[in-house]
């Protein structure tokens, strides 16, 4: 039986992982790829690296950095940030990369979705969305959420499928970082109106919130950050507790 | 020491299954030359991608022919394990028949059914050399929209929609649905056991 995913995030800004991060056991919690390998080690079924680095120096120490990833880390894992064309896709494939999110471009330019899924197939693109719910409708912002967009999250989620997304990540601004859960409720209505897969973002505090998320939000796959990042939440007893309310884990 | 050939070709994942090799310790050659692949003592036949544009450039590039009548442990990676197969729907593509098998393209029988089908998900029946009996029930990762029914040369099954083969096995040939190289420490089990053969 397919089992439900966990994945942390990792922030990348000039090739260091971001956030306070705080492990006494590893020699440089700094460095993405031991992350990684800690995560992977600890039962992550995947990972996340995003790049928030704005110049084009960074850029090359992603890419560079994404090689390491790739040549140390035997799970899948997504890249992003910073993907605006079709030839920034092919350069992090090309280091290594499973898959590549695309957010903000992908609003400014859908058929970058489509482009995607043609030379390297629907497998490898991640849809994020990041959006917001504003009383009468949960509506797409770009630019890690700073510009509110005329997209409203159903309608484009069905257009980035239909598109060749692969995956769809949503990111409920008004859940992240607030740690009191996933908006389940949303989520679910994407599952019901989608059918790929969907990765919930946003709003893990506790274990009992990758459960409702699996169970409520019908979510495929969970990601969270700071929950591991600080430690708060060992992958390992967090499998061990899903499996316990019978939710499929590796 | 042993020489392994990764067939390199129009595909992706190459680099990957490389990496997944450097880590077991091995330097494999990457490479599209016939002579380096033939003389190989182990051959790797990966890929991503779509099955009828990889067997158009397998067969115009004569690569068809000698993976069919390579006689040392071959493994097929995903796509590379369709490609061996008779025919596959996707593309309706005439495959290299090395099993005697067709692809078929999966079909959701309810909302929850997926596709493709991505993740990690349990092997069972597993059979010997590839497969040791500790890595039944063993969960691996698969990312794939077609699969390979059932049939005599399965020794390994997932069940997705339907049970289908996770892997494939005759004579020299080996193949597997799921990325070893992706599949964590349980895929650099599997990767041993046929770099052992």
């Amino acid at each position: 039986m397919l089992a439900k995913r966990i994945i942390p995030c990792l922030d990348i800004k000039d090739g260091t992982t971001v956030k306070g991060i705080n492990f006494e056991n590893l020699r440089n919690a700094g460095d993405p790829v031991e992350l990684g390998m800690k995560y992977s080690k600890e039962g992550a079924d995947e990972l996340v690296f995003l790049d928030i680095t704005a110049t084009f120096e960074g850029r090359k120490t992603f890419t560079d950095l994404v090689k390491r990833i790739a040549l140390n880390i035997n799970i899948p894992f997504t890249v992003g940030g910073g993907i605006n064309e079709l030839q920034d896709v092919d350069r992090l494939l090309n280091a290594g990369a499973d898959k590549v999110s695309v957010n903000s471009t992908a609003i400014r330019n859908p058929l970058i979705i489509d482009q995607i899924a043609q030379n390297f197939g629907s497998q490898v693109c991640v849809c994020a969305i990041d959006a917001k719910f504003d009383g009468d409708k949960w509506m797409c912002y770009t630019s890690g959420g700073r510009n509110l967009t005329d997209k409203e999250l159903f309608t484009w989620a069905k257009e980035a499928q239909d598109r060749g997304a692969g995956e769809i990540l949503f990111t409920s601004m008004d859940h992240d970082g607030v740690k009191e859960g996933y908006a389940n409720e949303a989520l679910a209505q994407l599952s019901e109106l989608l059918n790929i897969p969907i990765i919930a973002s946003g709003g893990a505090g506790s274990m009992e919130h990758f459960r409702d998320v699996f169970e409520q939000g019908k979510a495929d796959a969970a990601l969270a950050a700071s929950v591991f990042h600080f430690g708060e939440i060992a992958i390992a007893d967090l499998k061990s507790y899903l499996r316990q309310e019978k939710i499929n884990m590796r | 020491m042993e020489k392994i050939a990764i067939i390199k070709y129009n595909a992706g994942n190459i680099f990957s299954v490389d990496s997944a090799l450097k880590r077991l310790g091995i330097e494999a050659t990457v490479t599209d030359d016939k002579n380096l692949i033939q003389q190989a003592d182990k051959v790797i036949f990966p890929g991503v991608g779509e099955a009828s544009t990889t067997m158009k450039y397998l067969n115009e590039s004569g690569l068809s022919d000698v993976i069919k009548n390579l006689e040392q442990p071959v493994l097929g990676i995903c796509l590379g394990m369709q490609l061996m197969c008779r025919h596959s729907e996707e593309g309706n593509a005439n495959c290299l028949n090395i099993f005697d098998v067709d692809v078929k393209r999966f079909v959701s029988q309810k909302h929850e059914d997926k596709i493709p089908h991505m993740g990690w998900n349990n092997i069972t029946d597993v059979k010997q050399p590839l497969f040791d009996p500790s890595l039944e029930n063993e969960y691996v990762y698969f990312v794939h929209g077609f699969y390979v029914p059932l049939n005599e040369y399965t020794v390994a099954t997932t069940d997705y929609i339907l049970p289908f083969s996770a892997s494939l096995h005759k004579d020299n040939f080996y193949a597997t649905q799921f990325h070893p190289e992706k599949s964590g420490s349980v895929g650099e089990r599997i990767l041993t056991n046929f770099l052992k053969l």
